[in-house]
């Protein structure tokens, strides 16, 4: 059963801003769907690998060569807030 | 080689692990085909992979698990033919993808080892716990704008490879010997550019204390240090807080650090009031990495010869001593200008000239060993001309000084300024009867036993002869005519 | 004269060589009969300029003999695949006025292969729902009504706006995205046909990520030739994603031989739950008896883990994509909500920018990755997929290929099934597992229910056999002789 204080931590961890009056009303929703998927811990999975790849293939790998970037127009076009080529953010004080 | 930090209740060890970010030397990043290439203007190294543009997809640059592996090798280490890329989740604004793409529970290279070459000629040996491979995130400027932090990708997915000590360093010095150890490796292998200043190598210094004999203390991380010396002061200053707080009844808190090298202090990152959880799972946009025997096999084969081998060799082949040897083989350029020096010559004067004289000068004037302006085989010409007597090891110095300006031949120089030595005995004589014909009395006393004013009579001929005449030979004359 | 827009891929390609209308008449039939249908709300983005400009190169290209496999073939893009130049939005507000630098290879395959873009159609929010309606731009409405009755019904999702383009006749085809049943699903819902192609058939390079091991495109058509012809042009190896095989491509369309002799079929025990409607049950068996009427082996197997694939697919899907939606954070692209901090920003950002469902699961993918949480939850789940996986190819030892229904109802009201996620999880259950294992899987019309709503089969082949899928298909299409159409076009 998943509490309100747990959700508040992985609202943050998510950095997703849920009201204090929301954080029930999900604990409960989150708490019935975990709840639900507990149905897996009677399954036994000795010795069985997790998934890794679903189909048997081989990464593909690329050649050192520099063949993208040198578009930053491109790369900032769609930016909220740019200036002078960087994307700007509120100032985060270190 | 202790170092034990004296407390006022006793005595206490300091224990040292470090992490070094190592960016690899390629031409494309990690997992885009954007430019590796240290600077240009903001964001213009980005491709939208690099950005976390939607529907963007990692693919890996096969030259940069070469290099993991040579590097791996280079450090004597397991290489791992399975690894698997992992994400690690955190949010950050020069971290566009939301996550990192790094290596987890199995990084490509496993345990290996670095030998540190200590200046009294002592080794020691610092563990390897892994390598892993992982993207550079992009770089913040907090200074620029009084309410903005301006963000600029260009770093964004270069490859780094992320090398983990084992707590295995006892004082500041090891620490310093290991990281000019491992970038004097990663340079041979040319894997890495090891430039500091640059960014190319950061440290995060783990530093605890204890008692001697006494298990593991709590650790405190120091991030991104950016020089031997800073790591060097930061450990003493970070072991040192460490005492304080022990000895003043206090409790150490895990926690990461920052060094200020202006106020020779390190102080707490501004902890964050939830904790970091990274979330790591294998990338399922990236399959496992795999190669085969083969693969390692083919990088084996193009290893050069590192610099313990080298420097046992130059111990065993040139009979120098184990702290000449680590001196010549920090660079791979320094080794080879010794060797052209040594070839055919003796060793251990070749050592002697290359590491007293041409390291001095080359220190004094910044310069690197390619920029020298005496060259491997005028060094070795100079030395020629001392052994076959055509110079004196006194005016050699001075030769190998107009060599350094006039980046002349020691011949010609010998030969343009007159000084050839003198080991004509007619001239020599000549000089010794006139400083005994101007020193009557002196003379005098030397025939009455005070045999030590010999060497004042030595001093006056060269001086006369202006350093040319063999001291040798001045000697024997000397000794001829005043005591018969 | 039959509508230009009642015709399939393969007599529009016909036709056109033929010269019988241009590429340009029919792309601006469809651009009249997508406007005249914006009450369905099957678009989020119509690019009629577009399409009219690549009709006319389709047009030269026909002239001049150099016409590709979809020459002037008016198609839908589902609002999951980036466009360059053009909005894309995956149905969500946090991608607000996003206009990417680049085409998606699925997209820039179809365009290569001749194909026109009527526009970018509507998806659950992330393609994250079975039923359209978390899109932030709005429910599409099925353009099938039950029998007398009015009710707006879902066409299903998350690919639902494709769905309802194809079966209204306002595209000739339409891409999907199918992740744990997206195509499948809403192609039954709508009475079309759709293709979840092996994963790493087609590139996900382009296509905006929510469950990275699950996603695959596919095609989205009215029949199974076309799903054929259509896979053939999206289709093929991308060095730009790493999971895409390096395979060759067969000859799809050449697949449909019609003949299934000595085929063996797998009916799989564990796809009758209690409580299964029985008109569903009725149709399934039907497709049996159609397949050994067709001269097929049908067996009954065995898939043990069936019954966990949703749990383990609901743990799966959420933790990959609470990392992958990480990236919308409001600096360099979309929606931004200013804030104090640098956290405040992502915060009221990300609060704003995501509907409650993407929300649910981003959270939810947060929590079973959390420290503590990961063995239990992730881990277990990615081991209990081997098994699933495992069933799947111990099966495909005795058989060729597998029948199953679709979705285990028809299409609901818009509005039903809301209340509660694990109700609306449910519609799944049949597709989950088949993605679960990366296998591909064919939905095709098979028949109408007492409603007159459509109810739709699933084939499941094995990894790369989409050719026997296919084949399979496309004799229980000749048998089921599915011709009805929705209302609105007139069928
Ligand atoms: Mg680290
Ligand atoms: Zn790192």
């Amino acid at each position: 059963m998943l509490d309100k204080s747990t959700v508040r931590n992985i609202a943050f961890l998510a950095r997703i801003d849920v009201p204090d009056a929301d954080l029930e009303p999900l604990a409960h929703q989150l708490s019935g769907i975990l709840d639900w998927v507990e149905q897996l811990q009677e399954v036994n999975t000795d010795g069985v690998h997790p998934m890794s790849s679903v189909t048997e293939m081989t990464m593909t790998w690329r050649p050192d060569e520099v063949t993208d970037g040198g578009h930053r127009d491109k790369v900032t076009a769609n930016a909220p807030a740019a200036r002078d080529g960087f994307f700007a953010v509120p100032k985060v004080v270190e | 080689m202790s170092y034990i930090i004296k407390g006022e209740t006793g005595d206490w060890e300091v224990v040292i692990g470090l992490e070094v970010h190592a960016q690899v030397t390629s031409q494309a990043k990690l997992f885009s085909g954007a430019s590796a290439t240290y600077g240009g203007e903001a964001n213009d190294h980005v491709s939208f992979i690099d950005a976390g543009f939607p529907g963007m997809l990692p693919v890996i640059n096969a030259y940069c698990v070469e290099q993991a592996v040579k590097t791996g090798l280079g450090l004597r280490a397991q290489i791992n033919k399975r690894s698997v890329f992992a994400r690690k989740n955190y949010f950050y604004a020069d971290l566009p993808q939301g996550y990192q793409i790094s290596q987890y529970e199995l990084p490509v290279v496993g345990v290996g080892e670095v030998v540190l070459d200590m200046p009294d000629g002592s080794s020691a040996v610092v563990g390897i716990e892994r390598l892993h491979l992982e993207q550079d995130a992009g770089k913040s400027m907090h200074d620029q704008h009084p309410s903005l932090s301006l963000i600029d990708l260009n770093r964004s997915g270069v490859a780094l490879m992320e090398i983990v000590s084992m707590p295995d360093m006892r004082s500041p010095e090891q620490a310093g010997a290991y990281v000019r150890k491992l970038r004097s490796i990663l340079r041979y292998l040319g894997t890495c550019d090891g430039n500091m200043d640059e960014g190319s190598m950061r440290c995060d210094v783990n530093v605890s204390v204890r008692r001697p004999g006494e298990g593991y203390r709590t650790r405190c991380e120091i991030k991104n240090v950016n020089s031997v010396r800073f790591v060097m002061q930061a450990i003493e200053v970070e072991a040192k807080r460490h005492v304080e707080v022990y000895e003043g009844g206090g409790k150490i808190m895990q926690e990461t650090r920052l060094f200020d090298p202006n106020k020779g202090e390190t102080r707490s990152m501004r902890s964050k009031e939830h904790a970091h959880d990274y979330r790591y799972f294998p990338d399922p946009d990236l399959l496992p990495l795999e190669f085969d025997d083969a693969f390692v096999a083919r990088i084996k084969a193009t290893l050069p010869e590192l610099p313990d081998d080298k420097k046992a060799r130059f111990m065993d082949v040139y009979g120098l001593s184990p702290y000449d040897a680590s001196v010549l083989v920090v660079e791979r350029e320094r080794a080879e200008y010794f060797e052209a020096v040594a070839k055919g010559r003796d060793g251990k004067k070749a050592a002697n000239w290359v590491i007293t004289n041409l390291f001095g000068m080359l220190n004094k004037a910044g310069l690197d060993v390619t920029e020298s302006p005496v060259a491997a085989d005028q060094l070795g010409q100079l030395i020629d001309l001392i052994e076959d007597g055509t110079v004196s090891g006194r005016l050699a110095k001075e030769v190998f000084e107009i060599m350094w300006e006039e980046r002349k031949d020691p011949a010609v120089i010998v030969e343009e300024r007159g000084m050839k030595q003198v080991t004509d005995s007619g001239a020599i004589e000549a000089a010794c009867d006139e400083v005994i014909a101007a020193n009557p009395e002196k003379a005098n006393d030397i025939r009455n036993g005070k045999e030590k004013l010999i060497a004042w009579f030595i001093g006056q001929v060269m001086k006369q002869t202006q350093g040319k005449a063999n001291p040798g030979a001045v000697q024997e004359i000397l000794k001829k005519k005043l005591l018969g | 004269m039959t509508k230009l827009t009642s015709l399939t891929i393969a007599q529009c390609r016909d036709g056109l060589r033929k010269g019988d209308f241009s590429a340009r008449e029919l792309t601006a039939t469809y651009i009249q009969a997508m406007e005249a249908h914006r009450d369905l709300n099957a678009y989020i983005t119509e690019t009629p300029d577009i399409a009219l400009s690549r009709a006319q190169d389709a047009d030269e290209r026909l002239k001049a003999g150099t016409a590709g496999a979809m020459e002037g073939i008016p198609v839908a893009i589902k609002d999951l695949f980036c466009t360059e130049g053009v909005l894309t939005t995956a149905a969500s507000h946090i991608l607000d006025g996003f206009k990417p630098g680049y085409e998606s290879t699925v997209s820039a395959n179809l365009k290569k292969a001749g194909a026109v873009m009527l526009g970018k159609t509507n998806l659950d929010e992330f393609a994250m729902g079975s039923s359209n309606m978390t899109s932030y731009y709005g429910g599409v409405k099925n353009p099938w009504k039950r029998q007398g009755e009015d009710t707006d019904l879902v066409p299903g999702g998350s690919s639902g706006g494709s769905a309802a383009a194809v079966a209204a006749h306002i595209a000739a085809a339409a891409t999907g995205t199918d992740t744990g049943g997206s195509i499948r699903q809403p192609a039954a819902f709508c009475g079309i046909t759709g293709l979840k192609p092996t994963y790493g058939r087609c590139s996900r390079w382009g296509v905006v990520a929510f469950a990275s091991s699950l996603d695959q495109a596919g095609p989205m058509t009215r029949d199974v030739r076309d799903a054929a012809i259509m896979l053939g042009a999206m289709a093929g190896h991308d060095p730009k994603d790493a999971t895409s095989a390096n395979l060759p491509l067969p000859d799809f369309e050449a697949a449909l031989t019609g003949d299934i002799r000595g085929l063996r079929v797998g009916i799989p025990k564990e796809y009758r739950p209690d409580g299964l409607d029985p008109q569903i049950q009725a149709l399934w068996d039907q497709g049996v008896e159609w397949l050994k009427a067709a001269g097929a082996e049908v067996r009954e197997i065995s898939l043990p883990h069936t019954k966990y694939a949703l749990a383990t697919y609901y743990i799966v899907a959420p933790a990959e994509c609470s990392s992958n939606l990480a990236r919308y954070d409001g600096v360099r692209f979309g929606l931004r909500v200013d804030g104090d901090s640098l956290d405040d920003m992502y915060m009221n950002t990300r609060a704003a920018g995501f509907g409650s469902e993407v929300k649910r699961r981003i959270l939810m993918g947060t929590y079973v990755l959390s420290a503590g949480y990961y063995d239990a939850y992730y881990l277990k789940a990615q081991r209990v997929r081997t098994l699933i996986a495992q069933d799947f190819a111990n099966a495909f030892k005795d058989v060729d290929v597998i029948l199953t229904p679709t979705a285990p109802s028809a299409a609901f009201g818009m509005g039903e099934n809301m209340d509660d996620p694990i109700t609306m999880y449910l519609n799944d259950v049949f597709t989950v597992p088949t993605s679960l294992a990366g296998l591909p899987g064919l939905s095709l019309p098979a028949g109408l229910d007492t409603q007159g709503l459509p109810l739709g089969l699933q084939l499941i082949g094995k990894p790369w056999d989409e050719e026997t899928v296919l084949r399979v298909g496309g004799v229980l299409e000749t048998a089921a002789g599915f011709t009805a159409k929705p209302a609105l076009v007139g069928g």
